[in-house]
């Protein structure tokens, strides 16, 4: 696969705005670190010529974010995605967010992204600097005299590790050669959970989510989260409140929100992603899609727009409610 | 604020003897919003409903708790009580404190805790509920009637002897169903064909009534009074109406060996046929798996003999659009496979026969044009078993039969026993049974001139082996009141296979949105009150496609369908259900999940124009319910990701608020 380099997307950005096929271009952008990449919208060739940044930390699916900027935008907007985004794309293409027409996809390989805090492990707190090169990144901390070398592969987010798909699903235009569906090992997480007995399974949940602030992060990055009022910030839904009244409060959200977005989640991992807590959230919706493709067939959302979800469709050979329940009953 | 009134229903001792209803009363008294309270000995009868009138206006009364029996009972009562006293009828809740309630504890303190929880629930939602009006909607004056069987034909005549028009879908070539293959008929013995086959011709020649055969139904859309349905008339190769029915074509058919169906595969037809002489319509079908025009092209001669110019080779399925006010389900049964019940040697003797093909074997019109002769070397039987319950009553075998009783075998066994000694005294006659059930009208009266004047030999017992032994099959049994076992040579045994609903019912089923239970047959919406309605609105049920059934039954219970369908059809509109979803413009995403599990096609999109906060607009698609179409079924409350839609009546915050009163 043709590696993509900062200059390729930049070179590919500026020429597209110039043509005027786009007029905003969303990319990512340097935050306060060099690892917290932030997604952004340029819509000069001088800004993105600065500012314009593509390394391993560029994880961010940029799908959701059509949903707010294409609204009322006069023009088309340039979107790079990679493989897993371009689900997301077609996701919310299928449920109507946004105008097709007004958005330039252009599909970009992905070897994977990095995660922070597994570099962290690694090269220590006070991450003050870090260099990439090719796959390899010098990492400089505050408390070490040298940077130290850490590959990428080693430092993979789970969900690149356990990457579903390079395929691009959703593309005007592609940089590079597409890659395959690949044969992932993503449910064998959901199965060890299985494996546990209730009591073992409910300790592992009450250990995880009882360190979630209710930041909302998971929801807001979210691209199956694009209600026009979410529940959560609807006082007549009678499950509003932001800060959790008790300590089931906020599994109540995380369930809550699993259900939501079931049979929609393309498991793109961004939930994870950006948990500042680090709550393993893509494992509650994985094992959504892990019970769907069992009981109704194999269906990835997002792989095609306009697909019908099994949730939200029935057909006469569809699993009948008792033995859903006995699928419950194996793993209680 | 609610001004609430509550009234705990006695039932006699119904609610009362389980539960303390006064102390029922005296609790839900202190509830959120309850302004009154009181208990009756029967809240449903004219003085109970008084007193609701009058509290209504002395307290001034806005919701209204009934304590009392499952709102399938009396809620359509106590709303128009409320509408009587002046108040929407939709601001009534029923606390089920009976089927739920006191029917299931057998303790005062348990049954009045929780009857006080139910009242709780129901106190908690009339806290949020708001007056509703029902839609009204017009009502297609027409009825379809699915089955052409004596069931079918019964109701397709009533109704249209009404002044309605009915339309009969039936699958096969002509109408007349099962009985059109029986010979004679309990418990009078007159021939079935005789008193069928006016009703046929009547239906034929009925202004009123269309046949659509080899048609079956394809879809079907809408809801009570406006059923949208598709029909798929079958290609049958043959314009029907230009046959005359003259038969030149069956006779100089080439293709002379394909099983007849009409008499179960024990002759053949050939493959242009007319079921049988009378059948209606009298025209002939092409079997497109038979023809060797159809299949290769070559042969053409019905074509050449047809001096109509009836023949269309090209002739291709035709789907047929009709609206309909009312569907009746006659679907019918069949008899369950032997395949399963290798005991008694059917598949492996052809002197092992069921006793439908007994019918044909002493029908006139039968492979033996009547003579009594066994299929294998057309001699005749002089022993003859016939064996009772094969697959019915099998609680302990249900992967093989059924649990239920087929109700009709005992009373044709004694038919066939009866006409066999009568015809051929020579015979010897068995019957082995666990029980003969004979409760219609000179019912026992007739199994009893089979065992005391044709000398019918009853015996209780079941038939454990069939062994095809030579010319004979070795009948093992046992007799339970002698306490011994038998053997019988016998030269013919005759299987009483249970009956089960026809294949067509689980698909037709879910076209209609219509229940079934686990055997495959239709529910009722009442199993005493409502036997031939179906739950579903509009959708009727004939015959023993609801459960087995005789022909008088059927008979009965079709004029029943009929009276039903009349009663709908006369009406010029209906009242829609106000209990409708709604979809919160202002919240809904325009996602289409919604619309995605819409069983009834309910619910569009329309792009709108909002207002923002920040004065700019933005256009955005949002659902749209038709509430004539919506049936108020939910699943798109379920389904929609932001709680746009609710269901008006049973809105997500008035369930939650059941629930939080439960709860606490």
């Amino acid at each position: 696969m043709q590696k993509v380099s900062r200059e390729i997307l930049v070179d590919k950005a500026i020429s597209l705005l110039n043509q005027g096929v786009v007029k905003a271009v969303f990319g990512w952008r340097k935050g306060e670190f060099d690892y917290d990449v932030t997604p952004a919208v340029f819509t000069t060739e001088k800004d993105i010529k600065e500012n314009f940044v593509f390394n391993g930390f560029c994880g961010a699916n940029f799908s959701k974010y059509l949903v707010a900027k294409t609204v009322n935008f006069d023009g088309k907007i340039l979107v790079f995605l990679k493989s897993c985004d371009t689900y997301s794309f077609n996701q919310l293409l299928t449920e109507h967010r946004f105008d097709r027409e007004k958005v330039y996809a252009v599909g970009i390989p992905c070897d994977g992204m990095a995660d922070i805090s597994k570099v962290k492990e690694i090269a220590g707190d006070g991450v003050s600097k870090i260099d990439f090169e090719g796959d390899m990144m010098k990492v400089t901390t505050l408390y070490q005299d040298e940077p130290v070398e850490i590959k990428l592969g080693d430092v993979l987010l789970e969900r690149c590790y356990n990457c579903k798909s390079k395929k691009h699903v959703a593309y005007d235009e592609l940089i590079g050669e597409d890659g395959e569906v690949l044969d992932s090992n993503r449910f064998d997480e959901v199965a060890k959970l299985e494996a546990m007995t209730p009591d073992e399974r409910f300790a592992f949940w009450q250990g995880e989510l009882s360190k979630c602030l209710r930041c909302n992060a998971c929801r807001d990055v979210c691209p199956a989260c694009t209600c026009e009022k979410c529940v959560f910030d609807n006082p007549n839904s009678g499950v509003e409140n932001k800060a959790a009244a008790n300590s089931f409060e906020e599994k109540m959200f995380h369930i809550i929100r699993a259900f939501h977005v079931a049979g929609r989640c393309t498991d793109c991992g961004e939930c994870s992603r950006v948990c500042p807590q680090n709550i393993p959230l893509h494992l509650l919706n994985r094992k959504f899609i892990k019970d769907i493709n069992q009981f109704y067939g194999e269906y990835q959302a997002g792989e095609q727009v306009g697909s019908r979800a099994p949730l939200v469709n029935y057909t006469t050979e569809d699993v009948e409610p008792c033995d859903v329940f006995k699928g419950g009953e194996e793993n209680a | 604020m609610q001004r609430i009134g509550v009234f705990v229903c006695w039932c006699g001792s119904n609610i009362a003897g389980t539960v303390d209803v006064k102390a029922v009363a005296e609790a839900l008294k202190n509830e959120p919003g309850v302004v009154y309270s009181a208990n009756y000995q029967y809240m449903c009868s004219q003085a109970g409903q008084n007193m609701i009138i009058e509290a209504v206006k002395e307290h001034k009364l806005t919701g209204i708790v009934v304590c009392s029996c499952s709102p399938r009972m009396h809620e359509a009562t106590f709303r128009k009580t409320a509408e009587a006293a002046g108040l929407n009828p939709y601001m009534v809740e029923i606390a089920n404190i009976r089927e739920q309630c006191s029917w299931v504890h057998k303790d005062m303190a348990t049954g009045t805790e929780k009857a006080i929880i139910l009242g709780k629930a129901a106190v908690a939602k009339v806290n949020l509920n708001a007056p509703l009006t029902p839609g009204e909607s017009p009502v297609t004056k027409r009825a379809l009637v699915i089955g052409g069987g004596i069931a079918g034909i019964q109701t397709a005549l009533d109704i249209a002897e009404a002044g309605f028009p009915v339309d009969i879908v039936e699958k096969n070539p002509t109408i007349g169903g099962k009985m059109a293959q029986l010979d004679k008929t309990f418990p009078t013995l007159d021939c079935a064909a005789c008193i069928l086959t006016p009703k046929m011709v009547d239906v034929a020649q009925h202004e009123k009534i269309r046949i659509f055969s080899y048609s079956e139904v394809e879809d079907v859309t809408g809801f009570v009074g406006n059923f949208d349905v598709k029909i798929k008339k079958r290609a049958r190769f043959v314009k029907e109406d230009v046959c005359t029915g003259c038969g030149a074509c069956v006779e100089k058919c080439p293709m002379k060996k394909i099983p007849n169906e009409f008499n179960l595969g024990m002759n053949n037809r050939t493959a242009i046929y007319i079921p049988f002489a009378q059948a209606v319509p009298k025209v002939a079908t092409i079997d497109a798996n038979a023809c060797n025009m159809i299949k290769n092209g070559k042969c053409g001669i019905c074509s050449k003999v047809c001096t109509a110019g009836a023949i269309d080779y090209t002739q291709k399925d035709e789907i047929i659009s009709e609206k309909y006010g009312a569907i009746v389900v006659a679907t019918g049964f069949n008899p369950i496979s032997m395949d399963k019940f290798d005991e008694f040697a059917y598949n492996q003797s052809k002197d092992v026969i069921t006793s439908l093909e007994f019918e044909r074997l002493t029908n006139a019109a039968g492979p033996t044009a009547g003579k009594l002769l066994r299929p294998s070397d057309l001699e005749h039987p002089h022993t003859i078993v016939f064996v009772q319950c094969v697959g019915s009553r099998c609680a302990s075998c249900a992967e093989k039969g059924k649990e239920y009783c087929s109700k009709i075998c005992c009373m044709y066994t004694a038919k066939h026993a009866m006409l066999t000694r009568d015809k051929y005294p020579d015979t010897e006659v068995y019957v082995f049974y666990i029980d003969v059930r004979t409760p219609g009208k000179n019912f026992d009266e007739f199994y009893r001139r089979a065992v005391e004047e044709y000398g019918v030999k009853y015996i209780k017992g079941m038939v454990g082996k069939v062994s095809p032994e030579g010319k004979k099959l070795k009948v093992q049994a046992s007799d339970l009141l002698n306490n011994k076992q038998i053997k019988i040579d016998a030269d013919l045994v005759v299987l009483a296979a249970a009956i089960e609903p026809d294949k067509s019912a689980r698909p037709l089923a879910t076209k209609l949105t219509a229940s079934m239970d686990t055997n495959d047959f239709f529910t009722e919406a009442h199993p005493k009150l409502r036997p031939v309605e179906s739950p579903t609105a509009g959708v009727f049920l004939s015959g023993a496609c609801q459960g087995p059934k005789d022909i008088p039954e059927t008979v009965s219970q079709a004029s029943a369908a009929a009276a039903k369908v009349i009663g709908l059809l006369v009406k010029d509109k209906l009242k829609g259900n106000p209990c409708v979803a709604r979809s919160n413009e202002l919240m809904c995403n325009g996602c289409s999940s919604c619309e995605r599990v819409c069983p009834y096609g309910a619910i569009t999109y329309e792009d709108k124009e909002f207002r923002m906060p920040d004065r700019t607009t933005k256009v955005r698609r949002i659902a749209k319910v038709n509430p004539a179409v919506c049936q108020g079924c939910g699943a798109c409350t379920v389904a929609c990701p932001s709680g746009a839609m609710d269901l008006q009546g049973f809105a997500n915050n008035q369930i939650m608020a059941e629930v939080d009163a439960i709860c606490k």
